[in-house]
């Protein structure tokens, strides 16, 4: 056989392994459909056709849970996203804005800081929500590297066949379904839950034996200033209305220290909870750690007047192309909205947020 | 570094790279820069054992080489003039040194090993002793095990005695010896090779050669197949059973110890499949360590046919040496003086082979499991050659040798009792390995294996599916196998067929592989040997 035949044999052997073991990454790796919906948030960032927003929000669940884009969008005419996955660190935070300003470059970025707590990685499957459904990219693989727990390998997000390859004997329906395009959950990032659990008891904060925020998370953070100064953004600070877990003032005077130093505004919208009019009695889902749509709606129009005149965002509404796209939002937001109260009424709970009771 | 780890998938990669890309001379420092750094992930005290060991072997060799040069050159010189008993006495005067010096290399190697690998167990048993008289314990030493020390020590051991029996002249190269010792796909767990077979393969150059890499990666991918997919994924199975005989008893027992022998199998076949496919890839070849032990009709043939290399090993440099040693032979005169020739024959060949299956079942492990493991396999051994004219007798009357069915019968027996002796593995002490063995024939509890009994052992309906396909294809591929190489025929085959192969071996590797977060990551069991 001749050298050319021979590596022209191998060649397509090589390939065909490649769709193979591509075939079975896509059907093997989690589509967080019908469960556990947060794992599905980042990615859909990247299959939005328009990436042009006014405002980008960067966090963990007290920015995609508290926050909604198409109540920004229709009370103030102002586009955003939300990117942000379930306890989001603050690296993963800055790679991931490194990496959406490569897309666009957004007129403010708010930053929600309770991810300053956390000075080391915590957990695999926080690191696989946030990073799995990142294409990949420097930022990935710096934020890869930055996340990693002790027992989770490089090379497994890279290629995630590696970390799922054991799914084959948990597949289901919508592992076939969902095999290369995925269904939309979220409203430009916020994961909408319209069921009420009231605030009963707060837990009391525990003493602390440091309060001081550490230097790792400081560096992110200036890493972060710095990346938005160098594109002309306005950075943002926020700590989000949800009482738990707990905010300690000393975290607070803290941040509000660096944000003086760095001429940046920083809400902490506990603070203002009745000046928005949050009822922690009906505007909760899970007593008070998240907001439900009610509360999110209500925390959004406060904060969106505020956007619109510290920052002057205009309002595009009048924009045909963009309004186009927005109507389709909003569609959706409605449809959903009604589907959750409707399962609610029917069900007493909703479909997606309780896999446990829809197996009983 | 594991074989199964993707640092040393990756540093395998590079190395391959690099080998085919330097001139021919320079490839054997390559291997030698590569089987340290692969050794120093295991520790740098580890690299600091074996490299003492490769300095102690490597100057004693050469002086006794030297004493050899010396002894030649003074003959030659003195050709015409020396009478044959001076000749002979002055044979004799180099080899006692020689001898002197081989003791002491001997004990310096060897004690090392026992120093490290044995102290614990002496101490376990002083404990053991001191508490009858209520005596003070004394404290375990905290030193780990380096990595394959067993095998690099019986390697150097080998080419020590090889030299000082002037099998070849040693290796004046120190470099180059350090690499016969140290070559890092060997160093985990075999097979032990001799200097004389391996050495000039190692520092002679290879081209790249299409056959031998896509044999070797073919090899590998085996390797990788038994190990992460059926000796990784049934290991919970054994965990489970073995870790706790009060609640596994009986029918659980012999599923244990039947699972112990697939992931035996499946563990140290794999593995050395993968170091013959590595070495084969750099162009090197390595001996077998294994002929489809599985199939073996009788103990004496399955141990021809396990682990080849250790047991010529124990051949070569014990039993061969203590049978003919002067005490053993006196011994000989002395019981066929006394107990008549038949008997007193066997009396030193008994003892020998006593000597080196408690010498293979120390090596095996630092606990009396191992020794009453090997005495096991002795006393079998022993038995079966006393019932060979029973044998004899039986087949003369019934003609059943060549009967399938009876072969079969032999195969299933040889298989059962090495898993019975086998047991010993597997439990913590030789107690409770014997309650367990027997609890089979007292605890009549089959039915509870077919009630949830076998999905409570940590493995999933799933798992069972694997592991039966694993099986099956491993049975396949041996059965292949008794006909020749299997990639051999394989290259009689179509393109497309042979690429199948390879690519469903890859992707059934990937997919169904035990290996990752929720897998614990695990040892080549003989890595602790």
């Amino acid at each position: 056989m001749t050298t050319g035949k021979r590596i022209a044999k191998l060649a397509i052997a090589a390939l065909i392994t490649i769709v193979i073991l591509i075939f079975l990454q896509n059907l093997l790796m989690p589509k967080y459909m019908s469960e556990i919906l947060e794992g599905a948030l980042i990615s859909e960032y990247y299959s939005e056709d328009i990436k042009d927003h006014d405002v980008i929000f960067i966090g963990d669940c007290e920015v995609y849970e508290n926050f909604s884009p198409i109540t920004l969008w229709k009370e103030y005419g102002i586009t955003s996203f939300i990117r942000g996955s379930a306890q989001q660190l603050i690296w993963h935070s800055y790679y991931l804005l490194e990496d959406t300003l490569k897309y666009e470059k957004p007129d403010v970025v708010v930053f929600n800081v309770l991810s300053m707590m956390y000075d080391e990685p915590q957990n695999e499957a926080y690191n696989r929500m946030a990073l799995d459904g990142m294409p990949l990219s420097l930022s990935k693989l710096k934020s890869i590297k930055a996340s990693m727990v002790e027992e989770e390998k490089f090379i497994t997000y890279i290629f995630p066949i590696l970390r799922y390859h054991s799914r084959w004997d948990e597949l289901s329906g919508e592992d076939f379904k969902y095999m290369f395009k995925k269904d939309k959950i979220t409203h430009n990032g916020y994961l909408m839950r319209v069921d009420v659990k009231p605030v009963t008891t707060i837990p009391r904060a525990r003493k602390l034996p440091n309060y001081e925020l550490s230097d790792i998370c400081y560096d992110y953070l200036k890493k972060m200033t710095a990346l938005c100064k160098e594109n002309d953004i306005e950075l943002v600070l926020i700590k989000a209305p949800s009482i738990y877990p707990h905010w300690y003032d000393e975290w607070d005077e803290q941040i509000e220290d660096y944000a003086s130093e760095n001429g940046l505004l920083y809400i902490n919208f506990l603070k203002y909870t009745d000046e928005i009019g949050i009822d922690f009695q009906t505007d909760t889902y899970d007593a008070g750690l998240h907001l439900n749509l009610s509360g999110a709606e209500k925390l959004t129009k406060y904060f969106g007047k505020l956007l619109s005149d510290e920052f002057n965002l205009a309002d595009r509404r009048d924009d045909e192309q963009l309004s186009k796209v927005w109507i389709e939002k909003e569609a959706f937001y409605i449809d959903i909205m009604e589907k959750q109260y409707a399962e609610l009424e029917e069900l007493g709970y909703i479909k997606a947020f309780n896999s446990k009771k829809n197996e009983e | 570094m594991l074989f199964t780890s993707y640092n040393f998938i990756l540093f395998l990669v590079v190395l391959f790279i690099i080998y085919y890309l330097i001139p021919k001379k320079y490839q054997w420092m390559l291997l030698l820069l590569g089987s340290f750094v692969f050794y120093s992930y295991s520790g740098w005290d580890n690299v600091a054992y074996i490299t003492v060991t490769i300095l102690a072997t490597y100057f004693v060799s050469l002086k006794i080489g030297q004493l050899y040069e010396q002894q030649d050159s003074y003959i030659k010189e003195n050709k015409g003039s020396l009478a044959r008993e001076d000749r002979k006495k002055y044979k004799a005067k180099i080899n006692a040194k020689q001898k002197k010096y081989l003791l002491l290399c001997l004990l310096f190697d060897l004690g090392i090993l026992a120093v490290l690998k044995y102290t614990n167990f002496v101490i376990s048993n002083i404990n053991s002793i001191g508490n009858l008289f209520k005596a003070t314990e004394i404290s375990f030493l905290d030193i780990a095990l380096p990595m394959g020390i067993s095998f690099y020590t019986f390697q150097s051991v080998g080419y020590l005695v090889d030299v000082y029996r002037g099998k070849y002249a040693p290796e004046k190269n120190l470099g180059k010896f350090a690499l016969f010792v140290s070559f890092f796909p060997q160093l985990v767990q075999g097979p032990i090779s001799r200097f004389d077979d391996l050495g000039e393969q190692l520092y002679a150059g290879h081209s790249f050669d299409y056959k031998n890499v896509s044999f070797g990666i073919q090899r590998i991918l085996w390797g990788f197949f038994k190990k992460l997919v059926i000796a990784d994924r049934i290991l919970v199975g054994v965990n489970t059973i073995t870790q706790n005989p009060e609640t596994y008893q009986g029918i659980y027992v012999f599923l244990g110890m039947i699972f112990y022998a697939v992931q035996l199998y499946a563990d140290f076949t794999g593995g050395i499949d993968i170091t013959i496919g590595i070495a084969q890839v750099f162009g090197i070849e390595l001996k077998e360590n294994f002929q489809r032990p599985f199939f073996s009709k009788s103990i004496v043939e399955y141990w021809r046919r396990w682990h080849i290399t250790m047991g010529t090993w124990f051949r070569d440099y014990v039993f061969y040496p203590v049978s003919i040693s002067s005490p053993m032979l006196k011994l000989s005169k002395f019981s066929r003086k006394h107990l008549g020739e038949k008997l007193g024959k066997k009396v030193p060949v008994y003892l020998s082979t006593i000597i080196v299956w408690s010498a293979t079942g120390i090596w095996h492990g630092a606990s009396w499991n191992f020794i009453v493991w090997g005495l096991l396999n002795c006393l079998v051994i022993i038995v079966s050659q006393e019932f060979e004219p029973l044998y004899a007798k039986f087949h003369s009357k019934f003609n059943v040798r060549h009967n399938f069915f009876f072969r079969l019968f032999q195969v299933a027996r040889t298989f059962l009792l090495m898993c019975s002796i086998r047991i010993l593995d597997c439990y913590r002490n030789v107690g409770i390995s014997f309650k367990m063995y027997f609890s089979m024939f007292t605890n009549w509890n089959f039915g509870e294996i077919f009630n949830g009994g076998l999905l409570g052992l940590g493995l999933k309906k799933s798992d069972y599916i694997v592991l039966i396909f694993g099986i099956i294809i491993m049975t396949v591929f041996s059965l292949i196998q008794r006909k020749g190489s299997v990639r051999e025929q394989l290259t009689e085959k179509s393109d497309v067929l042979q690429y199948a192969v390879g690519i469903a071996l890859f992707v059934s590797i990937i997919t169904f592989g035990a290996y990752g977060i929720g897998y614990d990551s695990n040892q080549f069991i003989y890595n602790q040997f």
